[in-house]
């Protein structure tokens, strides 16, 4: 029995304008521990206003986003950061910190509780997971662009919430690296952890994900499983492009017809 | 963690060294001046006064009177005044993301030095000692909030905008300065001019106290905030999923730099660069982590601007150099390779 079990985290009917514009419209769904959910869709779709709605920090202006029945407006700040894990776009560090010491930040949200005996250990298993060990000493600001990525979702592992989030992980990453990142947000399903991803690549979105939400125009278009949401017709209208779905390993796998 | 094992191990050396360098200072300064007074005196009378009678102390009254009247309450200013700027750049730099950000340089001193101005030319007593102090306060706290709303985007601050926030309120603070000056009597206009030059002269003991009470609990609650600061690095958004209430603690340290600022400009007048040089080298020597950032930074600001006003006053015979003159004389080069190397690093003025 996962200690996570009564995190559900429900949005109902929610919807945002911003300046005027509506940018997100009517969506309800559940983020359910032990599963991944991916979000897809177009650029300026809603994705990214998505996930802050449902991680709290983005208060919406329809509906409401409730984790356990509670509404996340009513969280103090410190709560929801032992509740809820985000890994953010923004990579950079305005001074410069050891990876070590950027990793270990992720921990603050447990100082001066039971928790904070586990510091170490969870530093020490999230640098191992996201395959940083090596750069432990180095200074942040010396780092690649990729290397900051996984340092960053490292801090976010470290946090070891029952809910996170993750706003494209992959974007800076490499082939292999995509694959771990990916991988890493099945071993925290598997924890009995919900997590939730903003994906761009279809296909990797297929192959990991639990359950897909296809965001587009502000509304979900569709949300199931990978082979229920991306249908050739679906994707072709929501996309503007003719893409071919074939079938590796039971999930589908898009590729835009291309002429010859 | 081996790596905060050697953090650990470097801050013991340096605050070990920082100490070493304060002692040294403190009683070289109490030596030297017109009246020559011998270690062993300085030693003596300092062990007498905390009750430990020894055969060190001075027998002559003028060698006493003037460790006690005018030597020590000069020392203890440079302490607590070097303190409170150098702790106030390290809270500056961490809520502005900018490692150049400093009171001095972004206009906070002149802020402080232009509510002081207005101080003594209305001849405003209605809060005694204080009443400087508090003008200046109110003045650097203006001087703060415009910049940091001015510069700020995204929760960072980028260096050019920065420093041109700075160059407008440095304009407008001296052209306020110098209307203070045009209206003041001549008396006033003496005491107007001091301030901007900066100077510890006839620091008394009962300025001396209001320093070092605001600087000590000051100092204190930035060390407690020193967490928060750190996460603050990691860009405003991720500090708040990490639980910090970002909101709160930028106006908290907003008022806190006013206050560690304005009580040192009220009564040494405008020392720049103490708040960029301090943090920045000890940055460089244990890392950016902000606790112990901040406490070596009180204790190297106090050293550095110990051995200033022992310069200060000793390098013309005779003469008392502004110590104002001094820092910036030093901390003017060292910001221009700090915004050279900066610039460098980030491929342009960003």
């Amino acid at each position: 029995m996962s200690p996570y079990s009564s995190r559900v985290i429900t949005a109902a009917e929610v919807g945002v304008d911003l300046d005027g514009v509506t940018v997100l419209d009517g969506v309800s769904l559940d983020v359910i521990p032990g599963e991944v959910l991916c979000l897809v869709g177009p650029n300026g779709a809603g994705k990214s206003t998505l996930l802050a709605v449902l991680s709290g920090e983005r208060r919406p202006t329809r509906g409401t986003v409730a984790i356990g029945g509670r509404e996340l407006g009513g969280i103090r700040h410190t709560e929801l950061a032992r509740l809820r894990s985000v890994l953010t776009q923004e990579n950079s560090v305005s001074f410069p910190f050891r990876v070590s010491e950027v990793v270990a930040m992720g921990r603050a949200p447990w100082a001066r509780t039971l928790e904070g005996r586990d510091d170490v250990r969870a530093v020490t298993e999230a640098m191992d997971a996201t395959d940083i060990r090596h750069l432990a000493t180095r200074r942040y600001t010396a780092l690649s662009g990729g290397e900051r990525a996984r340092v960053s979702l490292a801090r976010v592992l470290a946090q070891r919430a029952g809910t996170v989030f993750l706003d494209e992980p992959t974007a800076s990453l490499d082939l292999r690296h995509q694959e771990d990142v990916m991988r890493i947000a099945r071993g925290l399903a598997a924890e009995g952890r919900a997590v939730v991803v903003v994906v761009h690549d279809l296909s990797l979105a297929s192959a990991y994900a639990d359950r897909l939400a296809l965001v587009a125009g502000g509304r979900l278009e569709a949300i199931g499983s990978p082979a229920e949401v991306l249908t050739e017709e679906r994707i072709e209208r929501v996309y503007g492009l003719p893409v071919e779905l074939h079938l590796v390993g039971g999930r589908p796998v898009v590729v835009p017809t291309r002429g010859t | 963690m081996a790596a905060a094992g050697a953090v650990r191990t470097r801050a013991v050396v340096l605050s070990t060294s920082l100490g070493v360098l304060l002692v040294v200072g403190v009683v070289a300064s109490a030596m030297l001046g017109q009246l020559a007074v011998s270690p062993a005196e300085v030693v003596g009378s300092v062990l007498r006064a905390v009750g430990i009678p020894n055969s060190w102390a001075p027998t002559d009254p003028i060698v006493e009177s003037t460790l006690w009247v005018v030597r020590f309450p000069r020392i203890a200013m440079a302490l607590t005044v070097g303190a409170a700027l150098a702790v106030a750049g390290a809270v500056m730099q961490a809520i502005f993301g900018n490692p150049l950000a400093e009171p001095g340089v972004v206009g906070v001193s002149s802020g402080s030095a232009l509510g002081a101005a207005i101080a003594i030319v209305l001849g405003v007593t209605a809060f005694g000692t204080g009443s400087l102090a508090i003008f200046a306060f109110l003045g650097g706290l203006g001087a703060t909030l415009l910049v940091y709303f001015v510069s700020r985007a995204n929760g960072r601050t980028e260096v050019v905008t920065l420093l041109l926030t700075g160059i407008a309120i440095n304009a407008f603070a001296g052209a306020g300065l110098a209307f203070m000056l045009f209206v003041a009597d001549s008396g006033s206009r003496e005491q107007i001019v001091f301030w901007q030059l900066g100077s510890l002269n006839g620091s008394r003991w009962s300025e001396v106290v209001i320093v070092a009470v605001v600087g000590v609990i000051g100092t204190a609650i930035a060390v407690l905030l020193g967490k928060r600061y750190d996460l603050l690095a990691l860009g405003e958004r991720n500090a708040r999923h990490l639980g910090v209430d970002v909101e709160h603690l930028r106006v908290g340290s907003i008022v806190l730099v006013a206050l560690l600022t304005g009580v040192a400009v009220a009564f040494v007048g405008i020392i720049a660069f103490v708040g960029l040089v301090v943090p920045h080298v000890i940055r460089m020597a244990i890392g950016p982590s902000h606790r112990p950032l901040i406490v070596a930074s009180a204790f190297g600001g106090g050293a550095l601007l110990v051995f200033a006003d022992l310069l200060a006053r000793s390098v013309v015979p005779g003469a008392d150099l502004p110590i104002g003159l001094l820092t910036s004389l030093v901390g003017g080069p060292f910001f221009f390779f700090l915004l050279f190397r900066q610039r460098r690093q980030s491929g342009g003025w960003a």
